[in-house]
């Protein structure tokens, strides 16, 4: 995810202002019997620089709903922020949580309307009583859309196929943290703007627990 | 349209008439002025008892050194500072602006500000301009939920860390960090690591030089340490290497009296009859 503003000393005037700013970064949640697992990498690139590399892309959103971030740092805190305050005032006037489905609306909202000025592919997850553990994918021209799985970032093109062949329906929860810790650290490991701890978060209807995977505990794959 | 009774207003905030002019200088084929960034060494970590920050003291113009001593840790409110870098015009302004806030804010709720309020308003302001306000700084303070310590980018992101280093020698003082820093140092651990992570980034880095400004935050005393160490001491010098009078060879002075002589005259003005 993630990107500052590149720094890079020869640069012409209007290039450290107007410089791509290209994501690198491994998200993903996916749906359980019971909840949702989400699941990050903790880097966070200014140009090849790692300008922090324990950083937490989940982000909580209010006490139900956490959202995944990818893209400018800058534009999906904001975001996160103002949706954040948003649902708090939606839940004080509805006097009972969110629902998932209207959190993802109002990044959805966010997303669509600012579509030409932001950098942001956001997955928002949670549960609530209507409909349990939901995934909503809010990719980068403001489309949503619910998926069952979701992966985000540029790690994720590498992890597709992975996805596609082990994913199913239903699965128990332990289960399903090792499917996204498996998932995530073969996306860090190919991509290089995607690396260090593996942050997990089990959205239930007993509330959050999170997780953290250090870089020593990954799972290990072919490295040959 | 403006007139003698109705002057015209100018336009108040930013004028971004030079990015237009880059855009079209750029269309054109021609290059583009290089924006002014300064090169810069600021840190900040977080101790047992607090935060400690750390700055460089060299400001820079393209290659030329412009101030060999200015101050880079800039004050926010009594229990947070801030230091900055980047274009110094937008540090300075922008820690004024928030600084004037917070205590406007402080004296409202009568509490010691939280140190995430700074931070929030600080990335909401920097957010609103898009990267074009060039402030990158380490917020650090101690509130009531104990010490914090943030970095914030100009385009409005922030990153809460436990240590943290901005500027062109933030590689060089992050190397010293990540081989040193522990948590829960003492206050002279911590400041000797601090030291050494600002002189990693003056030794090393060609933007950033002079000495070090420490600033040591705890729950109920703050250090302003202007000056901790002079990096770059000046030598002295071992021999007078003044010329001994004589040396230059010049022609005989003399002194010439002229007699003048003096006309004094007044003059009186004189009345125009106007009576006809």
């Amino acid at each position: 995810m993630m990107q500052m503003h590149p720094s890079s000393m020869n640069m012409s005037a209007t290039d450290w202002m107007d410089a791509a700013h290209s994501t690198g970064t491994s998200i993903m949640a996916a749906e359980f019997d019971g909840g949702v697992v989400i699941g990050a990498d903790s880097r966070t690139t200014t140009g090849a620089y790692i300008a922090n590399r324990v950083t937490d892309k989940l982000t909580k959103v209010t006490d139900n709903i956490y959202c995944c971030r990818s893209g400018s740092a800058a534009d999906t805190q904001a975001i996160a922020d103002i949706v954040s305050y948003h649902l708090n005032f939606h839940s004080m006037e509805l006097g009972t949580q969110p629902l998932v489905e209207t959190g993802a609306a109002v990044f959805r909202e966010m997303c669509y309307n600012y579509r030409d000025s932001l950098m942001a592919g956001i997955l928002v997850a949670g549960w609530d009583s209507r409909k349990g553990g939901q995934v909503y994918s809010i990719p980068i021209g403001g489309m949503c859309v619910r998926q069952a799985v979701s992966i985000g970032g540029s790690g994720s093109s590498y992890v597709y196929g992975y996805v596609d062949a082990n994913f199913k329906e239903g699965m128990k929860k332990e289960e399903c943290v090792d499917f996204v810790t498996n998932t995530l650290s073969l996306a860090m490991a190919r991509d290089g703007s995607s690396g260090g701890v593996v942050r997990l978060g089990i959205i239930t209807k007993d509330g959050v627990e999170r997780r953290v995977k250090l870089g020593t505990e990954l799972p290990k794959f072919y490295e040959g | 349209m403006s007139s003698a009774l109705c002057p015209e207003i100018p336009t108040p905030g930013f004028s971004f008439e030079n990015c237009k002019r880059n855009a079209t200088l750029a269309a054109k084929g021609f290059p583009t002025p290089k924006a002014t960034k300064t090169g810069t060494t600021i840190v900040g970590i977080i101790y047992k008892d607090g935060v400690i920050l750390g700055a460089d003291t060299r400001a820079t113009e393209d290659t030329t050194v412009s101030d060999k001593n200015c101050q880079k840790i800039h004050y926010l409110a009594p229990n947070m500072y801030c230091c900055g870098a980047g274009t110094a015009a937008d540090t300075e302004m922008t820690t004024q602006m928030i600084s004037s806030q917070l205590e406007l804010h402080r004296l409202y709720t009568g509490r010691v500000v939280p140190v995430c309020t700074a931070n929030q308003m600080l990335k909401q302001y920097l957010f609103r301009y898009q990267g074009h306000i060039g402030a990158a700084l380490v917020l650090g303070g101690v509130d009531s939920s104990g010490p914090h310590l943030f970095s914030i980018y100009p385009h409005g992101s922030t990153d809460k860390l436990p240590y943290t280093t901005m500027g062109s020698g933030s590689l060089a003082a992050m190397a010293v960090f990540e081989s040193r820093w522990v948590p829960n140092m003492d206050e002279e651990a911590g400041k000797k690591l601090v030291r050494d992570a600002i002189a990693a980034g003056i030794f090393n880095d060609l933007g950033s030089g002079s000495n070090v400004d420490l600033c040591v935050i705890r729950k109920d005393k703050v250090d302003y340490l202007r000056t901790y160490d002079e990096a770059n001491k000046k030598g002295i010098r071992q021999a007078s290497y003044k010329y001994p009078k004589g040396t230059t060879a010049i022609f005989p002075n003399k002194t010439q009296e002229y007699k003048i002589e003096v006309t004094e005259e007044t003059v009186t003005p004189y009345t125009m009859d106007t009576s006809s």
